[in-house]
């Protein structure tokens, strides 16, 4: 469950203080869908960056798990990352001279994980996402979809509790995105936690939960009743 | 949250093997730094143990006497001209002997006079000495026997010649037994020297050796040219210098008109000067192996903001900032230990090709400089990517991966 409270950001340009996320507060329960919609510069990014423990808030609580998030050091913080939250990038962000099952092991190495332990989840996180047979190919073997779906692979290999998910299908064709959407959709109906910024209203619209955001505030929390909801959402 | 080594490794080698420019020109700069240290050590080294080697062929605690002081006491025409004002004598040198510090002597007479055997015939060096000479010089005899034992003031029709003159005068014919005329007197040969005994200022193989006696003959003098003296140990030295010139002053009438100089005296002069050669030519080498730490450190700031994304990823999946750290280090420690591996190499090949070119230089590395060169790279390399890990690991993820 992710909690904040009273969250401000403030970005010092020049001599102008920006208030990147202004007094957001917000509670996502375990196994929500939640998309983040709003124009360029809202502060959607870096909420969701403040989510990722990528960024921290210049005041304000963020309870992750119940747990204080923002009292952890860089060390524990990078543990947490590690262990319940998943990434998918807009640019995939692929470690290019690695292969794809290699790249889904990234994490699993910089957790500790005995080689052993290793291979198994690698080759079950690639199988789930379909992937089997691309496993040594590196990513400029790969199409868009394909790198996005390794991409999810290496996010969901640690079972995280939490994906984040920024302009997941911004890079990609129509059905690739298409594609992407339903892997993504299809992890939160198994109870993973789906938060996804997006540019694009149909993409936001799919989710239950729509934030949206508008010069650092959230404006908008609205649930989309047409969707199925097995999963309650606060 | 504790890396694996193996995967460690894996990891940087996977760096480095992605970016082969950079790693071939970081290699270079390593392996040029450290094989400067290794070759110019060697040629440091080896320019030592040339020297120290001609000299020891001189002959171990040896003290060499020669007529007249080497010191100027006011002008007259003596000293303008280099005369001596007294010789040595056979005497002088037989006086040499009677001190227990005093293991042998040689005294040496050199002039040069026609040697003919048959039709053929040659001016060549002859130096009359005595039998001692072959252990104080530690000359090598081919074949045959070396001067006999005789009394210094006996001549004998007897005579050792180089290797080179035997191979003039007689061919492929056998030369022990046989009668060789020099100047006008006829010898015997009794030996023949061995090639590897050369010296600094004789070469024996072209020279004819007959007992000093004979020679003064020959050179019709009562003088001797040089005696050495061979002192019991290094510690006698000093001791023999004195007794030799305390004896030689009570037989010269009370002054001292000759010179003596110890072999030793020289040795451990050239071996501080050289030595100190050795390292001053290592420290300028090693000047280029902080060159190649800084041009380490520049790639490496530039690998590190290349790749900007790499970092930032490995942040968003859980890196903590001590893990980039150790990952880039990593890297920083192979790239320093393959090139200080090739610089060793390509050093040992350098020091082998100088060796191969001048056979008479032992021109290898000491394993001071070589142990010096390799743990110096390595801690340069480390050292230098300390500052380029600390600007990764504190790299903004946010911004690392928003790039482009």
């Amino acid at each position: 469950m992710i909690e904040l409270s009273s969250i401000h950001r403030d970005f010092q340009v020049g001599d102008q203080t920006v208030h990147a996320l202004d007094d957001v507060t917000l509670t996502i329960e375990s196994g929500e869908y939640v998309s983040i919609m709003g124009p360029s510069g809202s502060g959607k990014s870096t909420l969701l960056n403040l989510l990722g423990l990528l960024d921290r808030p210049s005041s304000g609580r963020y309870c992750l798990n119940d747990q204080d998030v923002t009292l952890l050091s860089d060390i524990e913080q990078a543990q947490v990352r590690n262990r319940e939250i998943g990434f998918v990038f807009q640019m995939f962000h692929l470690v290019p001279r690695l292969t794809a099952a290699e790249n889904v092991e990234l994490p699993l190495i910089l957790a500790g994980v005995a080689p052993a332990q290793r291979a198994p989840k690698v080759v079950k996180a690639l199988g789930d996402l379909g992937l089997s047979d691309r496993s040594h190919h590196k990513p400029d073997q790969l199409s868009g979809g394909q790198r996005q779906r390794v991409a999810i692979a290496r996010a969901t290999v640690t079972e995280p509790d939490v994906l984040l998910a920024d302009e997941p299908t911004g890079n990609l064709d129509h059905k690739s995105g298409q594609d992407v959407i339903r892997i993504l959709e299809a992890l939160n109906q198994r109870g993973i936690t789906l938060i996804m910024v997006t540019h694009d209203p149909e993409m936001g619209q799919r989710a239950r939960r729509q934030l949206h955001m508008m010069d650092g505030r959230l404006d908008i929390d609205r649930l989309n009743s047409s969707q199925n909801t097995s999963h309650g959402a606060a | 949250m504790a890396l694996h080594s193996p995967d460690i490794a894996w990891f940087s080698w996977g760096a480095l093997r992605g970016y082969p420019t950079r790693t071939i020109l970081m290699l270079i700069a390593m392996a040029i730094g450290v094989s400067a240290v290794v070759v110019l050590t060697s040629l440091g080294e080896g320019a030592r143990l040339y020297v120290m080697d001609r000299f020891a062929s001189l002959g171990t605690n040896l003290v060499i006497v020669f007529p007249g002081r080497s010191e100027t006491a006011g002008i007259n025409p003596t000293t303008m001209m280099g005369e001596t004002p007294r010789d040595l004598t056979l005497d002088d040198a037989l006086a040499l002997t009677r001190s227990y510090n005093v293991r042998r002597i040689a005294p040496i007479n050199v002039g040069s006079a026609d040697v003919s055997h048959l039709s053929r015939s040659r001016e060549v060096v002859v130096i009359g000495t005595n039998h001692d000479m072959l252990t104080i010089r530690h000359w090598q005899l081919a074949q045959g026997k070396f001067l006999p034992e005789i009394d210094l003031d006996r001549a004998s029709p007897v005579t050792v010649i180089g290797s080179k003159i035997r191979d003039e005068l007689f061919g492929a014919e056998r030369a022990l037994g046989k009668w060789l005329r020099i100047g006008d007197r006829r010898f015997r040969v009794i030996g023949v020297m061995g090639s590897e005994g050369r010296s600094i200022g004789v070469d024996v193989e072209e020279t004819v050796m007959i007992p000093i006696a004979s020679a003064q003959q020959i050179f019709n003098t009562s003088s001797v040219f040089r005696i050495l003296v061979e002192a019991k140990t290094r510690e006698a030295i000093e001791p023999v210098k004195q007794f030799i010139i305390d004896t030689l002053q009570e037989r010269h009438q009370g002054i001292t008109d000759v010179t003596v100089i110890t072999q030793d005296a020289v040795l451990e002069t050239f071996d501080r000067i050289l030595g100190a050669l050795t390292y001053a030519v290592g420290g300028i080498a090693a000047i280029s192996l902080a060159v190649a730490g800084i041009l380490i450190m520049n790639v490496m700031l530039v690998a590190v903001s290349q790749r900007t994304a790499e970092i930032g990823l490995l942040k968003a999946l859980g890196a903590s900032p001590g893990q980039i750290i150790i990952l880039i280090l990593a890297e920083a420690l192979l790239l320093s230990t393959l090139g200080a591996i090739t610089g060793y190499l390509l050093g040992q090949l350098g020091s082998w090709a100088i060796r191969y070119a001048f056979p008479d230089l032992p021109a290898y590395a000491p394993a001071w400089a070589v142990l010096v060169a390799l743990v110096v790279a390595v801690i340069t390399g480390l050292l230098f990517s300390l500052m380029p890990a600390r600007r990764a690991a504190r790299l903004d993820p946010v911004l690392a991966l928003s790039g482009r």
